[in-house]
């Protein structure tokens, strides 16, 4: 007998199970139009990969992946791409969302596919096959499997199946069971092989004998080794994927520690269906079992395609004049669709019409009496109380202190409130608004240090502006100092000259050459000074001497073409010229 | 008596030097408040606050010239943030000086000559562009500062607010009314 | 915007503090049968000016009166210190007590939910630091068969101050068996000849056992009916017997027996009504624990080496001075931080 453990906390809300299980699954019926959002599960949004006018075919791809955690999404029948546009989409917010909108043509045709053997596929295919099937966690968190499916380097003990759907109302999963275990299991054995993982453990709330049957005889009649049915206790949050690895294992997972850290990993049983279709079959992800109930005529679950709209989809039950809103998942998690037009998504588990009668409202709230019952009952061991307390007053830093992100908002807090205090409306804006100001913490980081690497590169270009300059009258300073030290050479050397000359008018020196080349470059560099040039400052000592003599020779050609066969002929003094 | 003004004249003898070590080892560099206060401030750069830049708002407000309400884009959480650390009153913002809805720039590039004067004015280099190039903002890292709408030649840049979008809608703080008041 | 949860346990406040109305009928019922009708004089004068204080108070808050009138809080303070008070009490007495719980200690502090103390204790100990004479005289049980007023001249006294020709306060008044037990006490009788003496019963004062009986019953009931947590006052009356047991085993002579001081005085109001009350009260297992024995502790040596004859009030009020604290140090582990992983 296996050892079963217990989480703190849980509430016993009713369970209105009975209405939807009594017949089996339908089919829904075709819509008059698909609205398929490209974000329907956790990560980077899927880009459209078709134009508006395409004819697609069931099981095309019609958004591809984006990014290492993104999924595909595909058509879930056949027609034309009506409109790629912003809609509005299953969110608290009421905001719209990119959405594909197809209009079926009624044939339901399919696109080419066909499946793979796992055993033979090496594993990295098989999760490329999920990633491009758009298999995402069914359960209602829409994590991408392919990346669920990988363990980097921790060893997985226990693989769970999680069939406990322990929320109110919820009872796809029960059918599902009932109907399809074969291939739940199979799916399984996919998963466990994915994740090298010893044995399987099937969590099933006692609350649903027919199904706990239904997948024990499967696990019989498929010879599946290591694998266990185990019925737990009915508690809600019992299904949570933390509550219900401690119950079968003991294990807790803290908050943002992954399950395969601590050895195991939980899917839900329609996950596992989804990844044996995808592989054998090359199904993609393109319809799902989706309970329809609370005001309507007939509750039951129908097998609905991705994109129905819900109001399409309620009136197949029989939906009432009466129904004030439309409640997709549970009373106890559920989101408060915007519209009825809003089409049903990978996350869609359930449909709950809501009338006055069902879901009166609330009375206004009195203040918390510190009772702590929101205590007794939390399933993650927090103090509700307290964070309220923090959350009203906008302390944030208290509300991390008391490890306000640990809150699975299952809200079994305020169900049992008796001050009617909507308590997980307070955490919700904390998280939101903690998250918020980090983000903006880190823009403003980010803004920060481009402003001091733009103050730094301003100065380093100043400075390397100010370098240059400097340089430039380093050098324009020696140029200037070479050239007066030649010039007074000069002057030196035509002073010698004249001297010579006017001490002795006869007096030639020996080399005449040289003494005309001499003279000519005196002259020349008298002109060069008497001119002041303007580039005098870029020239360098060398340039200088460079410039002279060409100088020297110009006016040497010069003096020679004047003086043309006249060339035994002393030269005339300086100053005649 | 005598003995106990020598223990008096130890002790303090004794909690002078701790109080002189400690003040030369664990001496922190620089003025730490400025760092805090520049910590808080959201770094738009925009001059709002009349002084070129966060950090040059944040050494005013360290010496006590400037006054802590100047910095719209902080909004009135930055103004107590500030009025916390400060230990000072909170003060709201003057008339008229109040936040603006957060914003980023968008240049027409129908009319953009490529001057460069935009680029030279942003403070954080949010524009990509050169001279006689096409200029056009990084819009993720734009802070809303508008500083680059006064230099621009030709008027070819606006400010666009970011609407709520699913990517950045958060929920608000409930209220639970007490007393019914007229119907709507 | 309304979001999930979108159903709630058929539970409100209103709802459960009438289940601690309920509560204390069989501790009522006892005092009217042992000590006359008196009592129910001082409940509906207290429970009057409580209601009537709070309405006042609302309204100059600027809040809503039905939600937070109709929620009993403010006739749990009255009738809690409407039995913590001597039934003879002139009527101006249950009033001041009433008003000053109610609008200074609750209303003042924000209201319900907001008060660090008890509102009924701290109207006690405000009339028993005030008027110290006033709450020492008891009403005489039935069984001592002493002079007795009819109903009619309680009445007349309680609202004239005028006893009938003839009688004083203190033919039909006595003081506690507690107070009359430290009295005897220090004029240095024993414990065993003070308990032969007419005014005790079985356990403790005659009369007033039952009556806290009555009192244990409710809340034996309330705690089966999760109204209240069990820890509390399971902890409280458990040390307060360990408690007491030494003291008495020590010195038998000196110190009273442990069931003494539970059926005696207001033990047993306070375990199970005064200190569950759960605006000031703990929020943590541990801290429970730590709260009521401390609790249990402070009567004991109030009781007994104190100047006042009963020490729950005071016991309550000090033990709330502690709760932030005692919040702060004994908050649990979460959800998968408790170390080890199992």
């Amino acid at each position: 007998m296996r050892t079963l453990y217990k989480f703190h906390g849980g509430v016993h809300p009713p369970t209105h199970k009975e209405e939807s299980t009594r017949t089996p699954i339908a089919q829904a019926a075709i819509p008059s139009r698909l609205v398929i959002p490209l974000h329907q599960h956790v990560g980077n949004r899927a880009v459209p990969d078709v134009q508006v006018g395409d004819h697609v075919l069931k099981g095309q791809i019609i958004g591809r992946p984006e990014g290492r955690l993104s999924s595909a999404v595909h058509a879930s029948t056949s027609g034309t791409v009506s409109a790629i546009d912003m809609q509005l989409v299953a969110h608290h917010s009421g905001l719209p969302d990119l959405c594909i909108t197809i209009t079926p043509d009624g044939k339901d045709e399919w696109i080419a596919h066909k499946g793979v053997d796992y055993k033979q596929t090496p594993h990295t295919d098989l999760r490329h096959i999920l990633r491009h099937a758009g298999v995402v966690g069914l359960g209602g968190a829409v994590f991408p499997s392919d990346m669920k499916s990988y363990s980097n380097k921790h060893k997985i003990k226990t693989l769970v199946l999680n069939g406990a759907e322990c929320e109110p109302y919820i009872t796809c999963d029960d059918l599902l069971m009932r109907e399809r275990a074969s291939d739940i299991l199979r799916g399984a054995e996919v998963l466990r092989t994915l994740l090298y993982a010893e044995e399987v453990l099937i969590g099933i709330e006692d609350n649903k004998p027919e199904a706990i049957a239904s997948m024990r005889q499967a696990v019989l009649d498929g010879n599946h080794e290591n694998m266990e049915v185990i019925a737990v206790p009915t508690l809600y949050p019992g299904g949570g994927a933390k509550q219900l690895i401690r119950v079968l294992t003991g294990i807790e997972v803290a908050a943002g520690v992954r399950s395969t850290e601590m050895g195991t990993q939980c899917f839900n049983v329609a996950t596992a269906y989804c990844v044996w279709r995808a592989i054998t079959y090359g199904e993609p992800l393109l319809s799902r079992i989706v309970t329809v109930t609370g005001n309507v005529d007939h509750p039951q679950n129908y097998e609905v395609l991705l994109g129905t709209p819900v109001d399409e989809l309620v009136k197949q039950s029989g939906n009432r004049a009466d129904t004030n809103r439309h409640i997709m998942g549970g009373p106890m998690m559920g989101v408060d669709l915007p519209s009825g037009a809003v089409g049903v998504t990978k996350a869609t588990n359930c449909i709950i019409e809501g009338s006055d009668a069902l879901f009166p409202p609330p009375p206004p709230a009195l203040p918390c009496i510190r009772c702590t019952r929101c205590a007794e009952v939390c399933p993650a061991e927090l103090q509700p109380q307290e964070l309220y307390w923090f959350a009203k007053a906008k302390d944030f830093g208290k509300t991390q202190e008391y490890s306000l992100f640990d809150c699975i908002e299952c809200g079994a807090c305020a169900y049992v409130c008796p001050s009617q205090i909507p308590l997980v409306q307070y955490y919700r804006f904390a998280k939101s608004e903690i998250w918020q100001r980090e983000q903006e913490a880190q823009a403003a980081e980010v803004a920060r240090e481009r402003h001091e690497f733009r103050a730094e590169r301003i100065e380093r270009e100043k400075r390397e502006k100010a370098e240059r300059l400097a340089q430039k009258e380093r050098e324009a300073t020696a140029a200037r100092e070479a050239f007066t030290l030649a010039q007074a050479l000069a002057a030196k050397q035509a002073a010698e000259l004249s001297a010579k000359q006017a001490a002795d008018p006869a007096f030639e020196p020996d080399n005449t050459q040289q003494m005309r080349i001499d003279a000519a470059i005196v002259r020349a560099k008298a002109q060069v000074a008497a001119e002041h040039p303007n580039n005098t400052e870029m020239l360098t000592p060398q340039q200088k001497a460079e410039i002279a003599e060409i100088e020297a020779r110009r006016a040497h050609i010069r003096e020679m073409a004047s003086n043309a066969g006249a060339d035994d002929e002393p030269p005339k003094s300086n100053k005649d010229k | 008596m005598i003995s106990a003004l020598l223990v008096m004249i130890g002790i303090s003898l004794l909690l002078g030097a701790v109080l002189g070590f400690s003040a030369i080892k664990f001496k922190v560099e620089g003025n730490p408040l400025v760092e805090k206060i520049d910590a808080v401030l959201p770094q738009t750069q925009c001059g709002q606050c009349g002084y070129p830049g966060c950090m040059p708002y944040a050494e005013a407000i360290a010496k006590g010239e400037a006054d802590i309400n100047k910095c719209p884009p902080g909004g009135e959480e930055g103004i107590r943030k500030l009025a916390e650390l400060l230990g000072v009153d909170y003060k709201p913002f003057g008339e008229g000086a109040g936040p603006r809805a957060k914003a980023v720039a968008f240049i027409d590039e129908q009319t953009c000559i490529g001057c460069t004067l935009c680029i030279q004015a942003c403070p954080v280099d949010a524009i990509v562009g050169a001279a006689k190039q096409m200029h056009t903002i990084i819009a993720s890292e734009c802070t809303g500062c508008e500083l680059c709408l006064a230099p621009c030649p030709v008027d070819c840049i606006t400010m666009e607010p970011i609407g709520e979008h699913i990517g950045n809608w958060k929920w608000t703080y409930p209220v639970i009314p007490l007393i019914q008041v007229a119907a709507k | 915007m309304w979001s999930s949860p979108f159903i709630t346990a058929p539970s409100s406040v209103s709802q459960i503090m009438l289940r601690v109305l309920i509560a204390l009928i069989p501790g009522i019922a006892m005092y009217v049968w042992y000590f006359g009708p008196a009592i129910l004089v001082s409940i509906t004068l207290a429970s009057i000016t409580a209601l009537a204080c709070e309405a006042a108070m609302l309204k100059l808050r600027n809040r809503p009166l039905k939600p937070f009138l109709s929620d009993f809080s403010a006739l749990i303070t009255a009738w809690l210190l409407a039995l913590s008070i001597p039934a003879l009490a002139p009527w101006w007495l249950v009033v001041v007590g009433t008003a000053f719980g109610i609008v200074v200690a609750k209303q003042l502090y924000g209201g319900l939910g907001n008060n660090p103390f008890n509102p009924a204790m701290v109207g006690y100990a405000v009339l028993i630091i005030s008027f110290p004479l006033h709450m020492t005289h008891w009403i005489t049980p039935h069984t001592l068969g002493g002079a007795e007023l009819s109903f009619g001249e309680q009445l007349n006294y309680i609202f004239n101050g005028v006893l009938p020709g003839g009688m004083t306060l203190d033919a039909v008044t006595m003081a506690t068996p507690l107070d009359t037990l430290k009295t005897q006490l220090h004029l240095g009788l024993q414990v065993n000849d003070i308990r032969n003496m007419p005014i005790y019963g079985y356990l403790a004062g005659k009369g007033g056992e039952m009556v806290a009986l009555g009192f244990a019953i409710g809340g034996i009931y309330m705690i089966f009916a999760r109204i209240i947590n069990w820890v509390v006052p399971t902890v409280y009356l458990g040390s307060l017997f360990v408690i007491a047991g030494i003291f008495h085993l020590a010195d038998p002579a000196h110190y009273a027996t442990p069931l003494f001081h539970w059926f005696a005085g207001a033990a047993m109001l306070g375990a199970f009504f005064i200190y569950t009350d759960p605006v000031g009260g703990p929020t943590t297992f541990r801290g429970r624990l730590f709260y009521a024995s401390g609790a249990a502790l402070l009567t004991y040596l109030i009781r007994v080496f104190g100047g006042f004859p009963d020490g729950v009030a005071f016991a309550a009020l000090l033990m709330n001075i502690c709760i932030p604290l005692i919040d702060i140090w004994t908050q649990p582990k979460v959800f998968g931080k408790k170390g080890g992983g199992k």
